[in-house]
């Protein structure tokens, strides 16, 4: 019985592990600080969702040529992480109004079907337009936050990144909220999402109010990739994998959900980092995001923090 | 307002000053033609009523009013011409719209939704409007942090006319105001409309089943039959016509 002795060799494995406090501690630091940069990318996913009720799935690649403009800002025209970062948000965001004005707006803004099909178009002219201009061989970005760890426990390390991530992403949660809940530009935007009819009754321009939507989510997606590329390292198919896992945490969080977003980006940041290790997954970690969507799909559609629209007829 | 000032009020309109003239209106949805280019005129400050059966153009009329719809024809609100402006224009010209049914933004809070309906004015007497309409529509007041769409169809409907009013409109459009609500319910908003009118002058064009009730508070009237019109006058005179009588009012 081959088979059920690798299964038990697994759990072999697994059960060593289980006791090993350190590595939990690793494991979930680790988790978070992946957590973050999904969550950063799902908020973007999320802003784009409840504006127009679909999914960019050119988010990712959005979010890929920002972060190949903060590594030429950066590293090669000698500007600090940060501030190259920065103006890499502000090119992305420029680039995605172009996109909304030029490819989105003429479609009908209340069918998701031809848009998303859009969006997917666009993934593959993106990622491979990047691909043509900067090749195919890995570089890496630095990080914008110091080396290092002010808290270690043996192998488990808080560092100062993983530190810089959770910040970054419960600044930029706070920040949209107040943007959202405080400004006439978040009513506007909160008002075409609720009823595009009336949204244009009540005087608001709905095409530039998207194309602002598209400008920030692209700018959060940028600085979500600029969070992830130094763990890793920056090549064209970089943000796909982050897309899938941003994909899960948003529809964890319930796809309109700021909170949910940030909720499941965490979630699925721990449950790829602890999964993998305990259960020695490695090859598998991208299907635990997909597990994630399908699990979500089935058992609560609307996720842990999405409204379910109810529609009078 | 005592009888004196109404009736100047009517006479004024019989000379013909019209706030809203509309000449020629088409409109189509696709290929698909629904008005077939109608004429008709609002004095300023006076309610008029569309009256026709379903499917006769009333809702595209005022569709058509605000460039919800691909139009021709000439609309001309105060001497402007609003034909070929978009629907965000027409609007800072001072035209509400009240859709049909669903006028509000479900996921906003009452107050977020009377915030929205004074999008583009930039006065600071906004918060002084909102807290007179929560004492006119007092439900309101009591909801004002509560999700739109978890207020009861007559007060959504209410809500959605006071979101119109806070744009403090020159001219108000209302379609169906009564749709789906109560009796009594229905009487109380024309009643809190004929009040709106006459203290704020504002000229109303509505769409309204309840022919009664409607002919009742209107100064003029318009009956819509297959995209034109197919009579027109004095609500009193058109209450009284027998074929107005026959297909509309039921005796």
């Amino acid at each position: 019985m081959p088979v059920l002795a690798s299964v038990l060799g697994v759990f072999d494995i697994t059960l060593d592990k289980l006791g090993d406090g350190e590595l939990w501690l690793a494991q979930f630091f680790r988790g978070l600080s992946d957590g973050a940069t999904y969550a950063s990318v799902a908020l973007a996913l999320v802003m784009i969702y409840k504006s127009t009720g679909f999914i960019n799935f050119a988010q990712g690649s959005l979010a890929l040529l920002g972060v190949y403009l903060a590594y030429v800002f950066s590293v090669e025209q000698g500007l600090p992480v940060a501030v190259a970062v920065v103006c890499a948000m502000a090119a992305s965001a420029a680039v995605a109004m172009f996109v909304e004005r030029v490819l989105i707006r003429p479609f009908p803004p209340n069918h998701a079907l031809p848009l998303v099909i859009v969006t997917l178009g666009l993934l593959l002219i993106i990622d491979s337009a990047v691909g043509i201009v900067w090749g195919f061989r890995t570089r890496s970005l630095p990080s914008m936050f110091p080396s290092g760890a002010p808290i270690e426990w043996g192998i488990a390390q808080l560092t100062w990144r993983t530190i810089g991530n959770l910040g970054t992403v419960f600044a930029v949660v706070g920040l949209l909220y107040l943007l959202l809940a405080r400004t006439k530009t978040g009513l506007a935007f909160r008002a075409v999402s609720s009823n595009l009819e009336s949204a244009r009754l009540v005087g608001i321009r709905v095409g530039p109010t998207l194309g602002f939507g598209w400008a920030l989510a692209a700018a959060i997606g940028t600085l979500g990739g600029a969070l992830v590329v130094p763990d890793l390292l920056l090549e064209p198919s970089i943000m796909l994998r982050v897309l899938i896992f941003s994909l899960a945490a948003a529809a964890l969080g319930g796809l309109d959900s700021l909170v949910g977003a940030v909720v499941g980006g965490l979630a699925v940041g721990l449950a790829r980092n602890l999964l993998v290790t305990f259960l020695d997954l490695s090859e598998l970690a991208l299907a635990t995001a997909v597990a994630v969507i399908l699990v979500v799909l089935l058992v609560r559609p609307t996720g842990l923090f999405g409204s379910a629209r109810v529609e009078r007829v | 307002m005592n009888a004196v000032d109404e009736s100047a009020r009517r006479e004024s309109t019989a000379v013909g000053t019209a706030y809203l003239e509309v000449r020629g209106l088409k409109a189509a949805y696709g290929d698909i033609n629904v008005l077939h280019g109608i004429d008709f005129s609002v004095a300023e400050g006076q309610i008029a009523v569309i009256l026709g059966a379903n499917g006769a153009g009333k809702t595209t009329t005022l569709r058509a009013l605000c460039a919800m719809v691909s139009t021709e024809g000439s609309i001309k609100l105060d001497g402007e011409e609003l034909a070929g402006h978009s629907t965000a224009d027409i609007v800072r010209r001072g035209v509400a719209h009240v859709p049909q049914g669903r006028g509000t933004f479900p996921e906003l809070s009452v107050e977020e939704n009377l915030l929205a309906g004074a999008f583009v004015r930039a006065d600071n007497e906004v918060r002084a409007d909102i807290e007179r309409w929560y004492e006119t529509f007092g439900v309101l007041g009591e909801r004002r942090t509560q999700a739109a769409g978890s207020l009861s169809g007559g007060e959504q409907q209410m809500l959605a006319i006071a979101r119109a009013l806070m744009l403090r409109p020159s001219l108000l459009l209302l379609d169906e105001p009564s749709l789906g609500l109560a009796p009594m319910i229905t009487r109380t908003l024309f009643e809190q409309l004929s009040a709106v009118n006459a203290a704020a002058g504002t000229t109303m064009l509505v769409v309204e089943q309840n022919a009664i009730l409607a002919l009742g508070a209107a100064d003029v009237a318009y009956v819509l039959e297959a995209g034109a019109v197919a009579l027109s006058g004095p609500a009193s005179a058109l209450a009284d016509d027998d074929g107005v009588r026959r297909a509309y009012l039921g005796y």
